[in-house]
């Protein structure tokens, strides 16, 4: 369980993140949604101690997460953040690997390869296994990241937008190892997502963020709703129940006059 | 897959490092003087090893924390600072002065300030800058510019005499150095060297960037200021026992990137370390037979790694 008391994170004159106080279920899926900037990103790195709040607490378990030790703590909660830039020469095995170093200190036993190997084919990385990371696609590094956050083996798994990159199938196959993972493992997983069809069909719990401020957290059936989605993305959406899923609709039944005429301007101009 | 290839390339360097370190002591030895040239020649070699330890060492480490391969603590303006020290010394005490003429109290000052100095910059930049490469470059660049600009002012003001004596100081050399600061600063590199070597694994995950290393444990800000105090002592205890050669870490980290290939930095730190002392015998027997003492050392490395500096910065700017 991971309890937020009043946490808050000004940039300028700017609350990017206001005062947010919520609970995050244990041994569930939790996803956080909302717009652009609504401060999803900066919140997640606070909870996972990556960037200092300017205000409030973060409690895991109880305990003020900035009093654990750094070390104990990377056993316990794992993050892995929106973009990934690296520049350096080194394969997929050997990124994958880094997420066992809180356990090995860089030296790798018998158990911590298994546990490679099994994130590695997870996520279906065996036969880019030794390839330098800068040789591989978009979608296949962004895998490689997920598959050394899954080694890193911790209770609590954030993940900023897993999906980046990912064409459907790939998409499909890590919302149901997060499902595997939280049900025969007991894992704690909380995950930025846009789409909001994964976030309905994949998670227990939703909190939609707006404006740095918490607009609703609850039970998934309970944020799936006309009226509140509308009311954060400030657009039309209709649900559907399609296979006992609510699925959001939100493209433009007409088109959009206006569309038109900015590209008639466009080309005349 | 590549550890099989780089642990050899580590023998072949290790291997070339003692050939040549053996032949320059070997070279032309003069049995009539024995007991004068070779211990004066293994004196050399040691205080090669020693320096090249310490700017390999410290230059990964810091292109490690500040994640770029063009910059080092040298061009971040510390040798200006080395020769600012000796000059404002000539200019306010003069040079029979035992903070001049002592080696030791020399050393014991140069060292200081120098720390001093690193640990200023380096705290209050990485701060101010965000650690942003380009800015810290040019910032390193005016500093620099500063102090050399400072000590050319002085430069001028003081007697020819005086300016004399204190070029010697601002070419790198190895020639008669003092046994004693040769084993003095053995002793401080190889004490820093022992407590990086003991961490070197915390090293690669810092490799990876901040939030990784804070997710995967590593106590980020404090283990980055005490690297930093590393690299600070590293460099002003080479440079005060030698002199600057401002290029030698880049030249020497780069070619280690270029062949190893990895991130990893048992092979970086060790691979580096083996290039600067066969860079360093190679320069040095340049300076003594071919061209018979009338180039510094250090005005060969630096020429050949300057060269290499801005073929680096042509190649960064078009990415
Ligand atoms: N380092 C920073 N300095 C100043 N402003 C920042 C900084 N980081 C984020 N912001 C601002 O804080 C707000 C929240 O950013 P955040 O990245 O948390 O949004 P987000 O909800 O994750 O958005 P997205 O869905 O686009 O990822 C944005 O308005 C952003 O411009
Ligand atoms: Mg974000």
């Amino acid at each position: 369980m991971i309890d937020l008391k009043g946490i808050s994170k000004i940039y300028g004159q700017k609350k990017v993140v206001n005062d947010v106080s919520v609970s995050i279920a244990k041994g569930k899926v939790t996803s956080f949604i909302g717009p652009n900037g609504a401060g999803k990103s900066t919140l997640l790195s606070m909870i996972t101690r990556l960037l200092d709040q300017d205000s409030g607490e973060v409690l895991l378990e109880g305990k003020n997460i900035l009093q654990a030790p750094s070390d104990a703590l990377a056993k316990k909660i794992a993050i892995l953040k929106q973009s990934n830039h690296m520049d350096l020469k080194i394969t997929v095995r050997e990124l994958i690997s880094f997420g066992r170093f809180p356990y090995s200190k860089g030296r790798l036993n018998e158990r911590d390869h298994e546990i490679i190997d099994e994130a590695i084919s997870y996520m279906e990385l065996e036969e880019f296994e030794d390839r330098y990371i800068d040789e591989l696609s978009g979608g296949q590094r962004q895998r490689v990241y997920i598959a050394m956050t899954i080694a890193q083996d911790t209770e609590y798994i954030f993940l900023d937008e897993p999906l980046n990159n990912l064409d459907m199938k790939h998409s499909v196959q890590i919302m149901q190892i997060l499902r595997r993972l939280v049900r025969e493992r007991n894992k704690t997983i909380i995950i930025v997502i846009h789409d909001i069809n994964f976030a309905s069909c994949y998670s227990d719990n939703i909190v939609a963020m707006k404006d740095g401020k918490v607009a609703i957290s609850g039970k998934k059936d309970d944020v799936i709703k006309k009226e509140i989605l509308e009311d954060i993305y400030e657009m039309d959406i209709n649900i559907e129940c399609i296979y006992g899923q609510q699925i959001c609709v939100y493209f433009d039944e007409h088109e959009d006059a206006s569309v038109d005429d900015f590209i008639e301007d466009q080309v005349r101009a | 897959m590549h550890n099989g290839k780089n642990n050899r390339l580590l023998l072949i360097l290790t291997i070339a490092t003692l050939a040549i370190a053996g032949f320059y002591i070997l070279y032309q030895l003069n049995f009539d003087i024995l007991f004068y040239q070779l211990p004066s020649r293994v004196n050399r070699v040691v205080t090669m090893l020693i320096v090249g330890i310490a700017i390999a060492v410290s230059t990964v480490i810091f292109q490690t924390i500040t994640k770029n391969r063009i910059l080092t603590p040298s061009i971040m303006g510390l040798d200006s600072v080395y020769l600012f020290i000796q000059t404002i010394i000539v200019f306010i005490v003069g040079t029979s002065s035992p903070l001049l003429t002592n080696d030791f109290v020399n050393y014991l000052v140069s060292m200081l300030g120098l720390v001093v100095f690193t640990v200023l910059v380096f705290k209050y930049l990485f701060r101010l800058t965000g650690n942003h490469v380009f800015l810290l470059l040019l910032i390193g660049i005016i500093l620099g510019t500063f102090f050399n600009s400072l000590s050319t002012f002085m430069q001028m003001l003081i007697n020819p005499d005086d300016f004399l004596i204190l070029q010697n100081s601002m070419f790198a050399s190895f020639n008669a150095i003092n046994d004693s600061l040769i084993w003095i600063t053995g002793a401080i590199v190889l004490l820093m060297l022992i407590i990086v070597l003991r961490d070197f694994h915390s090293l690669d995950v810092i490799a990876l960037g901040r939030d990784h290393a804070i997710n995967l444990g590593i106590n980020y800000d404090r283990k980055v200021s005490q690297l930093l105090l590393i690299i600070a002592v590293l460099v002003s205890v080479s440079t005060a026992l030698v002199g600057p050669i401002m290029f030698l870490g880049l030249l020497v980290v780069n070619l280690a990137h270029e062949m190893f290939k990895t991130f990893k930095h048992r092979y970086l730190l060790l691979g580096s370390t083996l290039i600067a002392v066969i860079t360093l015998l190679l320069g040095q027997m340049l300076t003594q037979y071919v061209f018979n003492q009338a180039v510094e050392i250090s005005v060969i490395i630096n020429l050949v790694g300057g060269v290499y500096f801005i073929i680096l910065m042509l190649k960064e700017s078009r990415r």
